[in-house]
């Protein structure tokens, strides 16, 4: 893959293994910097193991995480902190915390990193509320939001510090149509008016190719294609194409792997 | 039971236990104390203290009634019904308060501890902090772990009086005992330092385990409505076992 802008987040040769499972194995990936990267992939091909890694949640067991300058990986204490306030991570569910409002939600972070005055760190939320166009929703508490409100109201915390990097953890699962199409546009509004780079880790196909500059697919512990959404899409790779088509069977079987069936009906026995 | 199931019954607590003094250590290691920290321990007392108080109320003044019936009853019989606020006040001040008290609390707000905690880890509350560069440790476990060693000792001063209150009203209120001898009986017999101030400090002990209990865990749970709803149970189970075994052993150095 070839790219002329700069490169914001890149894995080099990334194997990581979690309880003797192998998620990644020599994975390579770049991130353009200031563009919509959608990292795709089928549920368990180890896409929020990329999240994790590029936020230092995670260490690979062999590999380079480079995220800027910095190398991801070696990071200690201090250093990581100072990286993960240049990141801005949006959670599956939003993961709000319940016993403050959503103003408080995303005042957290101005307030715990910066010595900005109340009056100040009111302003900016406002402005980062308005911005997701839930304003009108600062004094109500998640209870009292929809599930995409919530996302909404925690893309608004994530971009609180101004980040270069956002990162959007599965942000259209179980979405209704008009939330989907708010968030679709909020994330190409804040890539757009910010500047940043956005990775969006998703398995959804179509909101892929109306949003993103670039896609990868991760299957097989690696990253077995990338480019634009259009060119994955023209891709005669079956795998790619089970994919980004949806079908329900093909180099991904629809079947967990089990005995024979006709071997298991026919066996005696009381139990399986 | 073969011998690896016997031998992995057998590690599996001490490791558990291992896991919980590691937590601990680590806690303890990354204290730090600000404005916004002493704001959040406060927040934590009136979660677990005040929120506490009603229960601690009522179960003391009925534990004061029926411990003054009862040894009113015994004592009668002997001809020693004035020794009746003596029985009361130590037996509170040593042993039944900080116990009895310890025990609700960890009903009470250990319980509430420990499934927040463990919803915040479900609900990936944990993993946004953490992500956002704002330390969980210092953030949630910190002052919770605080606000226990603070709010359980308030509780038991508040259980013992209302305990106390509780024999007034048996002793003297119902069966007419002489208000003047009840109090310089009680008097006489309690040492500040040896009873109260004995049962004080097990209820900072009490007080510190239980939190310490109910935020690990909470910590430790997995991260599924079966897994807090198991560690919610643990919470109590532990700080019940863990407050019975730690009176005994700190009433036998303090005799």
């Amino acid at each position: 893959m070839v790219h002329r802008t700069p490169i914001a987040i890149s894995l080099k040769d990334v194997t990581v293994s979690l309880g003797g499972r192998t998620i990644l194995e020599n994975l390579d990936l770049d991130l353009p910097a200031g563009q919509v990267t959608a990292v795709m992939g089928p549920s368990g091909a180890g896409k929020t193991t990329v999240l994790r890694l590029i936020t230092g949640q995670l260490r690979p067991d062999s590999g380079e995480v480079r995220v800027g300058d910095a190398r991801v990986d070696q990071l200690g204490g201090k250093e990581l902190g100072k990286l993960r306030r240049g990141i801005g991570v949006l959670l599956q569910n939003g993961a709000l915390f319940t016993d403050m409002t959503s103003f408080d939600n995303v005042a957290l972070p101005l307030r715990e990193h910066t010595d900005l005055s109340e009056s100040l760190i009111r302003r900016l939320v406002l402005m980062k509320l308005e911005m997701v166009g839930l304003r009108g929703a600062a004094d109500l508490y998640p209870a009292e939001l929809s599930g995409g409100m919530k996302r909404r109201v925690a893309t608004a915390r994530a971009m609180a510090l101004d980040p270069g990097i956002m990162i959007y953890d599965e942000p259209f699962a179980g979405l209704d149509p008009i939330s989907l199409g708010v968030s679709l546009r909020l994330i190409r509004d804040i890539n757009g008016a910010l500047g940043t780079t956005s990775v969006v880790i998703t398995h959804d196909v179509r909101e892929v190719a109306a949003l993103a500059d670039n896609a990868c697919i991760i299957a097989d512990r690696k990253v077995i294609a990338s480019g634009t959404p259009r060119e994955l899409s023209a891709s005669d790779n079956p795998l790619i194409r089970q994919f980004m088509q949806g079908e329900p069977d093909g180099p991904v079987p629809f079947h967990y792997p089990a005995a024979e069936l006709a071997d298991q009906l026919l066996a005696t026995g009381d139990r399986r | 039971m073969n011998g690896t199931a016997s031998r992995t019954a057998l590690t599996a607590p001490v490791r558990e236990m291992g896991r919980a003094g590691l937590f601990l250590l680590t806690a303890f290691s990354r204290m730090r104390f600000g404005r916004r920290q002493f704001a959040e321990i406060l927040r934590q007392v009136y979660f677990a203290g005040v929120r506490s108080l009603v229960i601690i109320v009522i179960s003391g003044f009925f534990v004061g009634l029926v411990l003054t019936l009862q040894t009113y009853d015994t004592l009668t019989r002997f001809g020693a019904a004035d020794a009746v606020s003596t029985v009361l006040a130590l037996s509170l001040f040593r042993e039944l308060g900080p116990v009895l008290a310890a025990l609700l609390f960890a009903g009470r707000a250990g319980t509430s501890i420990t499934a927040e905690i463990g919803l915040m880890r479900a609900t990936e509350q944990l993993d946004a902090l953490d992500l956002m560069a704002i330390d969980p440790m210092e953030r949630i476990v910190q002052p919770r772990l605080l606000a226990g060693l603070i709010a359980l000792p308030a509780l038991v001063l508040v259980f013992n009086i209302t305990a106390i209150v509780g024999g007034i009203f048996f002793a003297v209120y119902l069966m007419g005992s002489d208000p003047i001898s009840f109090w310089a009986n009680m008097q006489s017999s309690v040492e500040l330092f040896r009873d109260f101030g004995g049962g004080m400090l097990k209820s900072v002990c009490f007080g510190f385990v239980a939190a310490w209990l109910a935020v690990w865990f909470g910590w430790s749970a997995r991260p599924t409505s079966e897994g807090v709803a198991l560690a919610t149970t643990q919470t109590v189970i532990a700080t019940a076992i863990a407050v019975l075994v730690l009176d005994f052993i700190l009433s036998a150095f303090m005799l």
